[in-house]
C-alpha cells in the first residue's frame, strides 16, 4: 500500500479528468466552442513530457557525476516516454487545429518549434545508436541532454512567444485564464497536470524495469 | 591567472598553426565566394527576402566546415598532448575565442563580396554588420561544442549535422527576422528584443558549454 498510493492517485486522477473534462460545463464562446475541452487533454501532455525530460536531465547529470548504468537506462527511457507524450501533444494539438484554424498544420511558429525541439531529442537517440562502448555513450549522450534541455525551453516557451502566432495564449491572443471566470476549468486542468505527469512516470518506471531485466539476460 | 595564460597560448598556437597552412581560411572562403557566385548565375536578380535568407544559409553551412575543422580535424595523438599541457576549461575558451573570431572574418568578408556580387546594400547596414557579428558569434559557440560531442563519439560529419541542426535552427530565425528588420531600414528599437534574445542564448550555450566540456574532455 505504501509504494501504491501514488499509482492509485495518478489513476483516480486522470479518471477524473477524462469523465469531468467530457461533461463539466465550460464557457461557450465563438469558434471555440466544445474544442475548448481539448485544453485538458492537450496541455497535459507537455506538462508530462516536462517532467520526463527534467527527470532525463536530472539522471544524466547524476551519471555525470556518479558514472553509474543505470542512471543512464533512467535518462534514456524517460526521454524515450517523454518523446511519446511530445507526440501526442503534437496530434492533440494539430486535431484541435483542424476544427478551428481550418488546417491539421499550418506552420504556425507554435507548431514548427516544437517539432524542432522533438528532433532535437531524436538526434539524442541517434547520438546514441552511434556510439557501441557502453561507458562512452553513456558520457556523451549524457553531456548532449544536458545541452538540448535549455535548448528545448527556448524553443518551446520562449520563442513562441515573441512572434504571431495563433496559438491560444500568444501572440496578442487570449489564453484560457481570461475565460475561466469561475476557475470551472482550473478544478479539471490542474488535477490533469498531476495526474499525466504521474502516469508518465508510472511508465517510465516500468520502461526502465524492462530494460533492466533485458541488461541482465544480455550480459 | 593560469588559466588566462593558457588560454593566450593556445588561442596563439590555433592561430600560429591556420597562418601557416591558411587551410581553413582560404579553404572556406573560396566555399563562400563560389557559393555566392553559383547562387548570383543562378538568380541574376533577387527579392530582399530571398536575399537575406540565402546569405544565412551560406554563412550556415560555411560555418559548419569552417568551425567543426577543430576537433574533427585533430588527431589522437595530439589531443592527447594538448591534454597533458592544458586545462579542459584552457582549451573549450580558446577554441570558442579562436572560432569567434575566425568567423567574424570570414562573415565579414563574405558579406562584403555578398553585396557587391548582387549590387545590392540592406537600408540599415550598421545593423546588418551587427547581426552578422551576433550571428557569427552564435554559430561558433554552438557549433564549437557540438563539433566537440561529434569527434568524441567518433562519426564525424553525419552526427555532427543532425545534432547540430535542431539548435541552430532557433538562432537562425531570429537572425533572419534581426537581418529582415535591418533590410526593411526598420528603426533600431525595434530589434532590440531580437538581439537581447541572441545575447541570452549565447550565454546559455557558453555557459553549458564551460560546465559540460571538462567531462567530455576526460576519457
Amino acid at each position: 500500500m505504501n509504494k501504491l498510493w501514488w499509482k492509485i492517485l495518478g489513476s483516480v486522477l486522470v479518471i477524473y479528468t477524462a469523465i469531468a473534462g467530457l461533461l463539466l460545463g465550460v464557457p461557450h464562446l465563438a469558434i471555440l466552442n466544445e474544442t475548448i475541452r481539448n485544453l485538458y487533454f492537450h496541455v497535459p501532455m507537455w506538462f508530462a513530457m516536462l517532467t520526463l525530460f527534467s527527470i532525463s536531465v536530472f539522471y544524466s547529470i547524476k551519471n555525470l557525476l556518479y558514472g553509474k548504468e543505470a542512471d543512464d537506462i533512467r535518462a534514456v527511457e524517460s526521454v524515450n516516454v517523454g518523446i511519446v507524450f511530445s507526440i501526442l501533444g503534437l496530434v492533440t494539438g494539430a486535431v484541435w487545429a483542424k476544427f478551428t484554424w481550418g488546417q491539421f498544420w499550418s506552420f504556425d511558429v507554435k507548431q514548427n518549434f516544437t517539432a524542432v525541439a522533438i528532433l532535437l531529442y531524436f538526434a539524442y537517440l541517434v547520438l546514441r545508436n552511434a556510439i557501441d562502448e557502453q561507458q562512452k555513450r553513456a558520457k556523451i549522450s549524457a553531456i548532449y541532454n544536458i545541452f538540448a534541455f535549455p535548448m528545448m525551453v527556448v524553443l518551446i516557451m520562449v520563442l513562441p512567444r515573441l512572434s504571431d502566432s495563433l496559438h491560444p495564449g500568444n501572440g496578442g491572443n487570449p489564453g484560457f485564464n481570461s475565460y475561466d471566470l469561475d476557475s470551472r476549468m482550473r478544478a479539471v486542468l490542474y488535477p490533469a497536470f498531476i495526474g499525466w505527469s504521474i502516469i508518465g512516470y508510472w511508465i517510465y518506471t516500468i520502461r526502465f524495469r524492462i530494460r533492466t531485466i533485458e541488461n541482465k539476460q544480455n550480459s | 591567472m593560469q588559466l588566462l595564460h593558457q588560454v593566450k597560448y593556445l588561442i596563439k598556437k590555433e592561430v600560429l598553426l591556420e597562418w601557416r597552412s591558411k587551410y581553413a581560411l582560404n579553404g572556406v572562403l573560396l566555399y563562400v565566394v563560389s557559393t555566392v557566385f553559383v547562387c548570383f548565375l543562378s538568380f541574376v536578380s533577387i527579392v530582399p527576402v530571398t536575399w537575406n535568407a540565402l546569405f544565412w544559409i551560406i554563412m550556415l553551412f560555411a560555418s559548419i566546415n569552417a568551425v567543426s575543422k577543430g576537433f574533427l580535424h585533430e588527431s589522437k595523438g595530439q589531443q592527447l598532448y594538448i591534454y597533458t599541457i592544458a586545462s579542459p576549461l584552457a582549451l573549450i575558451i580558446s577554441k570558442t575565442i579562436y572560432n569567434v573570431l575566425l568567423m567574424m572574418l570570414l562573415t565579414l568578408i563574405a558579406l562584403f563580396f555578398y553585396m557587391m556580387v548582387f549590387d545590392y546594400v540592406p537600408q540599415d547596414l550598421g545593423l546588418y554588420i551587427v547581426a552578422t557579428v551576433l550571428g557569427s558569434l552564435s554559430f561558433s559557440t554552438i557549433f564549437t561544442m557540438i563539433s566537440a560531442i561529434a569527434s568524441k563519439a567518433g562519426n564525424g560529419g553525419m552526427l555532427m549535422a543532425i545534432l547540430s541542426f535542431p539548435v541552430i535552427i532557433p538562432v537562425l530565425i531570429v537572425l533572419i527576422k534581426l537581418t529582415k528588420n535591418a533590410i526593411d531600414g526598420l528603426d533600431r528599437s525595434v530589434s532590440l528584443d531580437e538581439i537581447g534574445l541572441l545575447l541570452i542564448i549565447n550565454a546559455l550555450v557558453a555557459a553549458v558549454t564551460l560546465l559540460l566540456f571538462p567531462y567530455l574532455w576526460r576519457d
